[in-house]
């Protein structure tokens, strides 16, 4: 950028680079989101927690399917693997089985997960495969213009929900909990730091583990939900935001419109065998191991 | 527990299928049951753990596919067995498959459809959605067993020419052939020709999709430190989506042109008296058995038939139906469904070509074949 105008030539301190810029695929970018989007933050969270954590770069694994958020297997620099849509969990689930020691995780939106994708999520949840699912929850399906996903809040208005949707959206946290993950958390794009530890922390557990991030989408949700851009939906969150670790399941419920909280947190972490735990030990018992 | 279990043995052809697989070097299977293919899955969950590979029971067959992908991009030879209804669900992934190039094999024992059709009994009409199915334009590479040993010899082929062209591969049985039950020959672990996929031979210059002359590029896995993208978006040597037209051309180019350049090396066939034949008979899998016997009474009447058994049905081997056909007045082509080859083969038969249907559920019968052939001779 030009210091020129600025009246402070010779003042600015040219920087050759980010401290992150090795994490990202520099080729491919500037990246495809809109302003004011909030996968970038989200993104960058996640560059930070797999730099800072204990595992080799090159043994992490991204996974997506496909939309805005599955874009962003595209931009980190680890293996990475942009699937079909909603698929990106089983194939996650191979992977880890045929190389346990890759720390796999998945990266995805709210539709590709839990519309399309929903019954895979299910099922390695029920597993307990040593994977990680990471959530953006944008309240819509950005990438095909703004239609109704499954977390679309009751009357939030989207191309497909043109007299307010009328259909009962997913509690994501308490699904993840209730069907058998080792690890819950929530936090919106505002809660950048909280947001990074629960990465680290999710990334460093064995087992299967939930990360949802509440984040703005201008462009599919915020305009037409009266969210308005961005920033003004991070001042929402500033707002609305409450920390609550051992919230109630229907205190999690999002609303996203009048006084209704949106209440973040780490919401559950727990221990038990892995599938790949089990199956060893199934194995041990019939004495195919040793 | 031994991987290959050498000897002679009496055996079903689905359980021939999944010991072929082992033999080859299999050691990831997801599944999802389905009938006839049930007992390929069942018998990998028992001999898998002790050969020290992984199976695993998907929630559906777009996940068991998912999964092998995913465990074929780490390392793995992997695999899946199901019937029409599964095969139909894998067919977004079949393309995943073949854009990123990830070797596999998909074992399809078709049974009637369609819809739920026969779930028990016999067909062939899933030739074509093997070759069509998922959308987009891509070669398929499929083998035909019309025995239970060639259910261990194809899955051996198909690991290996997933492995060499880096595509998935069908083994297309019918639940004829999955069900019977006759002697397998399983050679000693020496005399088993085994391929893997060409990996990469060192970081530096390496691009994920950059071929070589044989327009293959070598593979790298995940976690071997490539810092490699792989999408099933259209994309450069590098692996990073282009969408424009020329990329999509360059793309869909190599990969048609790296089954076609080596279609002659690929397509196999067997054939029996048809030097001198006026009715060449082409059939594959469980029909074959019967063409087979029509293409003997035939012979024994006077009657100058011959018979092309496929062994692979994709790539097609039209190079040599268009030899045949210099010589041969007429094609006779049986199969159990409504006409699928035989519109393949009358693509490259210039016009007289007389299929012999069956809507499934059985057997197609020899008299069937004969009669035909008969037809065509008067
Ligand atoms: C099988 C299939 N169906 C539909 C689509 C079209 N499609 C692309 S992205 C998308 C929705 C993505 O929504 P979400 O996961 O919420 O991601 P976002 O773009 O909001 O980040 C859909 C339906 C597709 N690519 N594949
Ligand atoms: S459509 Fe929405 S989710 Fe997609 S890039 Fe734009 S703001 Fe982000």
């Amino acid at each position: 950028m030009s210091a020129k105008g600025a009246g402070n030539e010779g003042k600015i301190e040219t920087v050759e680079g980010h401290p992150l810029d090795h994490i990202l695929r520099q080729d491919r970018l500037p990246h495809i989101w809109c302003p004011g989007c909030g996968l970038g933050s989200a993104m960058t969270c996640f560059a930070q927690a797999i730099e800072r954590v204990d595992i080799p770069l090159k043994k992490q694994v991204l996974l997506s399917g496909i939309g805005c958020t599955g874009r962003i297997a595209g931009y980190v620099n680890v293996d990475s693997y942009h699937t079909t849509h909603g698929r990106a969990i089983p194939f996650a689930t191979g992977l880890k089985i045929a190389n346990p020691e890759l720390c796999v995780t998945v990266f995805s939106g709210d539709g590709d997960l839990f519309a399309i994708g929903g019954n895979h999520f299910l099922h390695a949840a029920r597993r307990n495969v040593d994977i990680n699912v990471i959530c953006v929850n944008n309240f819509n399906y950005g990438m095909t213009g703004g239609q109704q996903g499954p977390t679309t809040p009751v009357e939030a208005k989207t191309t497909t929900t043109r007299y307010g949707s009328f259909e009962h959206p997913f509690n994501l946290p308490y699904l993840a909990a209730a069907i058998g993950a080792v690890y819950v958390s929530r936090w919106t794009t505002l809660h950048c730091r909280h947001l990074e530890k629960s990465m680290e922390k999710a990334l460093q557990k064995k087992g299967f583990t939930f990360i949802e991030i509440v984040s703005p989408c201008p462009t599919g949700f915020g305009r037409p939900n009266k969210l308005g851009e961005g920033l003004e939906e991070l001042r929402y969150y500033r707002e609305k935001s409450v920390i609550k670790n051992d919230a109630s399941w229907d205190e999690m419920d999002l609303h996203m419109r009048g006084e209704e909280p949106i209440v973040v947190g780490d919401f559950l972490d727990t221990e038990k065998p892995t599938y790949l735990e089990l199956e060893e030990q199934m194995l041990r018992k019939r004495g195919f191991m040793k | 527990m031994k991987a290959v279990l050498t000897g002679s043995h009496f055996m079903l052809g689905d359980i021939a299928c999944a010991e072929g697989a082992l033999a080859a070097g299999c050691n990831f299977f997801g599944g999802y049951p389905i009938t006839p293919a049930t007992e390929t899955a069942e018998r990998m969950a028992l001999r898998l753990p002790q050969v020290g590979g992984h199976y695993i029971q998907m929630e559906d067959e777009i996940a068991s596919l998912a999964a092998v992908l995913g465990a074929s991009c780490a390392g793995a030879k992997a695999m899946t067995a199901t019937s029409g209804p599964g095969f139909s669900l894998m067919q977004e992934n079949i393309g995943l498959g073949i854009v990123t190039e990830t070797p596999c094999v998909i074992v399809n024992v078709q049974r009637g459809g369609p819809s739920t059709g026969l779930p028990t009994l016999a067909g062939q009409a899933d030739m074509m959605q093997a070759k069509w199915g998922s959308h987009g334009d891509y070669e398929a590479i499929a083998y035909v067993p019309n025995s239970c040993q060639e259910m261990f010899d194809f899955t051996i082929k198909a690991f290996n020419t997933a492995e060499k062209y880096r595509q998935p591969v069908f083994v297309m049985a019918d639940e004829i052939i999955g069900h019977m039950t006759e002697r397998v020959v399983i050679p000693g672990p020496k005399k088993i020709k085994l391929v893997s996929r060409k990996r990469p031979k060192g970081k530096k210059n390496y691009l994920p999709f950059k071929p070589d002359k044989d327009l293959i590029p070598p593979m790298a896995l995940a976690g071997e430190g490539y810092g490699i993208h792989i999408t099933g978006l259209t994309h450069d040597a590098r692996g990073y989506p282009v969408i424009d037209e020329e990329t999509q051309h360059e793309m869909v180019t190599r990969l048609i042109e790296k089954i076609r350049r080596h279609a002659p090396k690929i397509w196999e066939f067997e054939e029996v008296e048809t030097e001198d034949a006026d009715i060449v008979v082409v059939s594959y899998g469980a029909a074959s058995r019967s063409a087979g016997r029509a293409v003997n009474i035939a012979r024994k009447e006077g009657i100058k038939a011959g018979l092309m058994r496929l062994i692979t049905a994709w790539p097609f081997p039209e190079k040599r139906i268009k030899e045949l056909a210099e010589s041969a007045k007429a094609f006779v082509v049986p199969e159990i469904n409504m006409g699928q080859i035989s519109r393949e083969v009358e693509r490259f038969a210039s016009g007289r070509v007389l299929s012999v249907t069956h809507a499934g559920g059985g057997m197609l019968s020899p008299e069937a074949v004969l009669q035909k052939i008969k037809e065509v001779a008067k």
